[in-house]
């Protein structure tokens, strides 16, 4: 062998070969998009009252692909009048096996369905087609079957205690998980005997428009869940209407304070699903390929537009020149694309104004001295997209150590010491999730036990499951999503 | 030598009690220097009442938070063996709490029942200490190959407006689920019966508790209430007979760090009512753990 290959022995990776894939779009035509929606209210879709309606557009190519109606306080309160009707006549009488039967049928129908649902899903929202097919749209369709199960077991919840529904719900969604929050708002109420009004968000109401097709032609009693479209003033209206017992809402820190203030001087039962700034922490004896792996998930799925996003990374100082090259070459390798590519690995950022946010936030980053490192894949010519980021030489009081942004950027911090990453992971107003690498486990129970989280992930991230509650610590809300404990919020217990 | 002539009961002059509040342990009175006097029915005058400030909450909230991490973390069957130690010190104090509860204007019936009732709840959430964790958790079967479960956590600091009308069973009602579930507490004491709450604050100094975990003030709602509510070092907000405004303002000053906020309203503490687990549970948030498993695809042998 010659001396000069001696030099260069290395292996080295065209880490941008991947982005050579051909073209493997899902096509478009299985999407059956109307031109325009209507309100679901009472059974039936109906116009709204003030005759106005708003464009929902493609994120990742800027072009309408219909347009909804907005619902008004009029509108909101024909749908809870509705909500309120079904519950007395009908929905509350009802045995949990029947309740139990319909919400089952809800969950087969999305599963017949769950193609078209995860292409629409990837055309209103922007997220890589990839994510929609195998992960939304199954999540959402096992939630409604898990909870179906429920409805005529609620007495062994709860011990020594008679559980009965709270009455007529109002549940608010965001835009980063459109169909599965529906599900995951909609499933349990249902299961308890509540009825519903739910508004989607403003730019993602498509899914939850063709749920609200699906529960008409699964013959639900009318009225028992009515879904309507809008924005904060619509949400606004649905919190402060005195017929309505319970408000549920997930969404930002800030609504979430605005609306527990809204409340302060009524009864309604109310559980906030809001903000995170998640530490994931690598230890110097973790599995590095799989912790950067992990990482690499916690923070691009879902194009970072995830309120348990692991938005911080801890590395132990011992390991964290080889974290920071694998992390480097794993950003390059991400494919930044059309989110109906099967290629794709970070679609378009949801809206143009979640965009100017992200951004923002880069700026922010600079300023205050972080490295930023951008992978150089070439961004789409059309629509909102982000390069996926990380920022080094970040400081714990860092704005982007601090805040959520909301996009698929992270920061890296180092650590000596458990104890020290301990303090430094909890110190935040957050404290929804949390995620922590290593090989050993008592460090890992010392870890998962100390850290003030409602979800932490061991070894792994972002995980979702029907059977697990979710939900925060601290100033990232109260209640829980999942499993058995999802079913208090909508249960009083006597 | 002369003999000492002054042990005759109706003779010696009474040793009064200075009554403090109890905070990190410690027996200060306010730092504000200011109280308020507290007359029995026929218009004695029975104490000068500390008329705790915002800085007597805001050092107790210090106490409490420096008392959580060790209090949270005590092993769940030690933290019965205090909630006991705390009922034996009080049985053991027993007609200094029926005296000073005549003192305050409750019949010896009413006194008696208070206090045996107050060591019985005792008793009742010590047991409680490493049962409720069983009760309120889970083992989820999630459909992909991880183990993952969920289990209550303490809330963190606990701020507690005790009922008024009630010396201590109230208290000791509000009082116990929270430390049964590793939170620490900062009450405030009935204004109208503060003295038996002082006391009990000597029953805790005695009992194997540390300092800070529960930390009793004495002054009125209406002063105190909005610190209670929108400190930003504490996690929940406990409200008892308050009325309807000072629950909203409660309500709406705890939105600065989105505090738990539970209201125990129409509940005689005196009945079985008066005593569940779900207590506890109010205070506890759930913690959802998951952990890969390797290979579960492997493991089919079925012997």
């Amino acid at each position: 062998m010659a001396k000069d290959d001696k030099k260069d022995n290395t292996l080295k990776l065209k880490f941008d070969s991947a982005r050579n894939l051909a073209p493997a779009p899902e096509s478009k035509s299985i999407a059956k998009i109307k031109p325009q929606y209507e309100l679901f209210i009472n059974g039936s879709f109906v116009k709204p009252e003030s005759g106005k309606y708003f464009d929902t557009i493609n994120p990742a190519t800027e072009e309408k692909l219909s347009q909804v109606a907005e619902a008004s306080p009029a509108d909101v309160d024909k749908a809870i009048k509705s909500a309120r009707s079904a519950y007395q006549k009908v929905w509350s009488k009802m045995p949990g096996k029947e309740r139990a039967k319909y919400i089952f049928r809800i969950s087969r129908m999305i599963q017949e369905k769950a193609r078209e649902f995860a292409v629409v899903e990837s055309l209103d929202g922007g997220k890589p087609i990839r994510e929609s097919r195998d992960f939304d749209i199954p999540t959402a369709a096992n939630h409604f079957f898990y909870y179906a199960g429920w409805a005529d077991k609620l007495n062994y919840a709860f011990p020594t205690k008679t559980p009965r529904p709270v009455g007529v719900a109002s549940q608010i969604i965001p835009w980063n998980f459109p169909l599965l929050m529906a599900a995951w708002k909609i499933a349990p109420a249902l299961a308890t005997g509540n009825t519903v009004v739910l508004k989607s968000a403003e730019t993602t109401p498509l899914t939850a428009l063709m749920l609200a097709e699906l529960i008409q032609e699964a013959d639900l009693p009318p009225g028992v869940v009515n879904i309507i479209t809008g924005a904060g003033e619509t949400g606004a209206a649905m919190v402060s209407h005195p017929d309505t017992d319970k408000i549920a809402f997930t969404g930002s820190t800030d609504v979430g304070k605005i609306i527990q203030k809204a409340v302060a001087s009524t009864h309604k039962k109310v559980t906030l699903e809001l903000g995170g700034k998640a530490a994931n922490i690598i230890f110097d004896d973790a599995p590095l390929d799989q912790a950067v792996e992990g990482v690499i998930n916690g923070i691009f799925f879902n194009q970072g537009h995830v309120c348990c996003a692991g938005s911080r990374l801890y590395v132990q100082e011992s390991v964290y020149d080889i974290v920071l090259r694998k992390l480097k070459d794993r950003l390059e390798t991400l494919i930044v694309g059309d989110p109906l590519d099967k290629n794709t690995d970070i679609g378009a950022i949801n809206s143009r104004g979640q965009l100017e946010t992200i951004q923002k936030y880069l700026k922010i980053g600079v300023q205050e001295g972080g490295e930023i490192h951008q992978s150089s894949c070439p961004l789409p010519k059309k629509g909102f997209f982000c390069s996926p980021t990380l920022f080094t030489n970040v400081s714990q009081s860092s704005r982007i150590a601090q805040e959520e942004i909301f996009g698929p950027v992270l920061s890296i911090l180092t650590f000596r010491t458990e104890d020290e990453v301990i303090e430094k992971a909890n110190n935040t107003p957050y404290g929804l999730s949390a995620g922590v690498w290593t090989d050993k486990g008592s460090k890992i129970f010392n870890m998962t036990t100390k850290l003030r989280a409602g979800v932490v992930w061991a070894n792994t991230f972002n995980k979702f499951d029907p059977t697990s509650p979710f939900g925060g610590f601290k100033e990232s809300g109260f209640g829980r999503e999942g499993g058995l404990h999802g079913l208090m919020p909508y249960l009083h217990l006597d | 030598m002369a003999k000492i002539n002054n042990t005759n009961e109706e003779q010696r002059l009474e040793v009064l009690k200075t009554y403090k509040i109890y905070v990190g342990g410690q027996f200060p009175r306010t730092e504000s220097g200011r109280y308020y006097v507290l007359k029995s029915k026929n218009g004695d005058h029975l104490a000068n009442v500390c008329q705790c400030s915002r800085k007597d909450f805001r050092d107790a909230v210090l106490a409490a938070r420096n008392a959580f991490g060790g209090w949270s973390a005590r092993a769940a069957f030690n933290r019965g063996q205090i909630l006991y130690r705390i009922a034996e010190m009080l049985e053991g104090r027993k007609s200094q709490f029926v005296d000073e509860m005549t003192k305050q204007g409750l019949s010896l019936k009413q006194a008696n029942e208070e206090v045996n009732l107050s060591i019985e709840r005792l008793i009742y959430y010590a047991g409680w200490c490493d049962k409720y964790q069983a009760m309120a958790s889970t083992v989820n079967p999630v459909a992909s190959s991880h183990f993952n479960f969920s289990s209550p956590e303490p809330t963190g600091v606990v701020s507690v407006l005790a009922p008024n009308d009630s010396p201590l069973l109230g208290l000791v009602s509000l009082m116990a689920p929270i430390i049964a579930g590793g939170n620490t507490c900062v009450i405030l004491a009935s204004s109208k019966y503060p003295l038996s709450a002082v006391t009990f604050g000597e029953v805790l100094g005695t009992s194997d508790l540390s300092g800070g975990v529960v930390n009793i003030l004495t002054g009125f709602v209406d002063e105190l209430l909005p610190y209670f509510a929108d400190h930003m070092d504490v996690n929940a907000i406990v409200l008892s007979d308050q009325g309807e405004p000072q629950v909203t303002l409660a309500k709406e000053k705890s939105v600065f760090n989105l505090k738990r906020v539970f209201q125990y309203k129409n509940i005689n503490w005196l009945t079985e009512k008066g005593q569940s687990p779900y207590f506890i549970l109010d205070l506890q948030e759930i913690k959802t753990t998951w952990h890969p498993i390797e290979n579960i695809g492997g493991a089919k042998a079925s012997y």
